[in-house]
């Protein structure tokens, strides 16, 4: 197929990504959807989730937490609040983190921690397993 | 004309000023690179976010949402920026100077003032003004999450009726060399750029309308951030640039009083050679 959609992945830090790619998948609040060039025009907020973007045969993923992602049929704009590519990922913060969330979720504590603490072990769990995604170097 | 040893004195100590304000500049200038730098990053999400944001807002009637729909009321409140430290030429004093005249040009309206930075602070708190909210000491760990909770504060004032509209008054970045003080409309949120004629129908998940609060509110964060970061890189480079040219004008009175003392010391020599002559001569006579 020689039609592409140009994809921009930025976060208030940096921008990660800017090229044109196949095919992207990405954590919508309402599910995982994917996307293919000519996608009808679709603005949703994201929630905590694996984006994973198709260049020919490569695929490349990112831990990715809230955000929004605007879909025109050319283009996709990921606005994240935090993105990490695979390849940036430290396994052993990411485990660390999962811990204190489990450990934070087996205390009772008030309705907010514990929602809190809910997402910081989604989080962690997803950047562990999008860190497992690493493309060999 | 001052003795050998006061010149002297006056030298050593214009010299160790020199070394302060040219260490003051080394610093400013590292730190300048490294919020230019965040600066510089911080750029493509503000930009991609005023892109999606006002794409909505044009297809959104303005009452549809209470961040959209202009209010009638008085009472505004305006955010300053300022720096925590002074030692920078005039930055603090121009982004107060223009929050004055601001102030002066609407005296029907009810301000209510947001300080960002100490020398907002010192400056407005032995005036007549009301002063809403304080944030000092935010630049040395500057991040985004300071400014998402300035901006839920803010955010959260205006959607309660207690203010009705928000300015964001700072010193833009332009360059090294310029800083220049903008005074922006931050609520309720007036979508800027060209109007785009093909306006495409876009399916929104969940919900338009949440989609649409979340995104607004976000804008306002993320526009609280770009200014303060603006402000941060403005402030090193305009403390740069003034320890600069102190530095330059220290060396310029180190020239001068070398000048003087060099001066100084061959008038006395001279007069002593003139005293052991006409000692001497003296005795011959």
């Amino acid at each position: 197929m020689e039609e592409k959609i140009s994809l921009e992945i930025v976060t208030p830090d940096r921008q990660l990504v800017k090229e044109m790619v196949d095919e992207i998948t990405a954590p919508g609040s309402e599910g995982y959807f994917g996307v293919l060039p000519g996608h009808i025009p679709f603005l949703t907020t994201l929630k905590i989730g694996e984006v994973a973007y198709r260049r020919e045969r490569e695929t490349r993923y990112l831990a990715v937490s809230w955000g929004y992602a605007q879909v025109e049929p050319a283009k996709m704009v990921i606005l994240a609040e935090i993105a990490e590519p695979a390849e940036e990922i430290d396994i052993e913060r990411a485990q660390r983190a999962r811990m204190r969330a489990e450990k934070r979720l087996e205390e009772k504590t008030e309705e907010l921690d514990f929602e809190r603490a809910r997402a910081a072990l989604e989080k962690a769990l997803i950047r562990l397993q999008v860190a497992t995604k690493k493309l060999p170097q | 004309m001052p003795s050998l040893r006061a010149i002297k004195r006056r030298i050593t100590s214009v010299k160790n000023t020199q070394k302060i304000t040219r260490a003051m500049k080394m610093v400013a200038a590292a730190k300048l690179r490294r919020s230019q730098d965040r600066l510089m990053a911080a750029r493509p999400y503000a930009w991609k976010m005023a892109e999606v944001v006002t794409s909505l807002a044009q297809r959104a009637a303005p009452e549809s949402h209470p961040l959209l729909a202009p209010r009638e009321g008085n009472r505004w409140e305006v955010v300053v920026i300022t720096a925590d430290k002074g030692l920078c030429g005039g930055f603090n004093s121009n982004v107060l100077r223009q929050t004055t005249h601001f102030l002066g040009e609407h005296p029907g309206e009810e301000i209510g003032l947001g300080l960002i930075g100490r020398k907002g602070k010192d400056f407005f708190r032995r005036r007549k003004v009301q002063i809403k909210r304080e944030y000092l000491d935010i630049f040395r760990a500057l991040s985004y999450p300071i400014a998402a909770n300035i901006g839920q504060e803010i955010l959260a004032d205006y959607l309660q009726g207690e203010t009705d509209r928000v300015y964001l008054i700072f010193n833009e970045f332009k360059s090294t060399m310029s800083q220049r003080v903008t005074i922006r409309p931050l609520l309720p949120i007036t979508p800027a750029g060209p109007v785009k004629e093909d306006l495409i129908d876009f399916i929104y998940e969940p919900s338009a309308g949440q989609v649409i609060d979340e995104l607004l509110r976000k804008y306002v964060e993320v526009q609280i951030y770009q200014a303060l970061l603006e402000s941060a890189a403005g402030e090193y480079a305009a403390r740069m640039t003034a320890m600069d040219s102190a530095t330059e004008n220290a060396a310029e009175m180190i020239d001068h009083l070398t000048l003087t003392f060099n001066k100084a010391r061959q008038a006395a020599i001279t007069k002593e050679l003139i005293e052991v002559v006409s000692g001497a001569d003296a005795l011959k006579g």
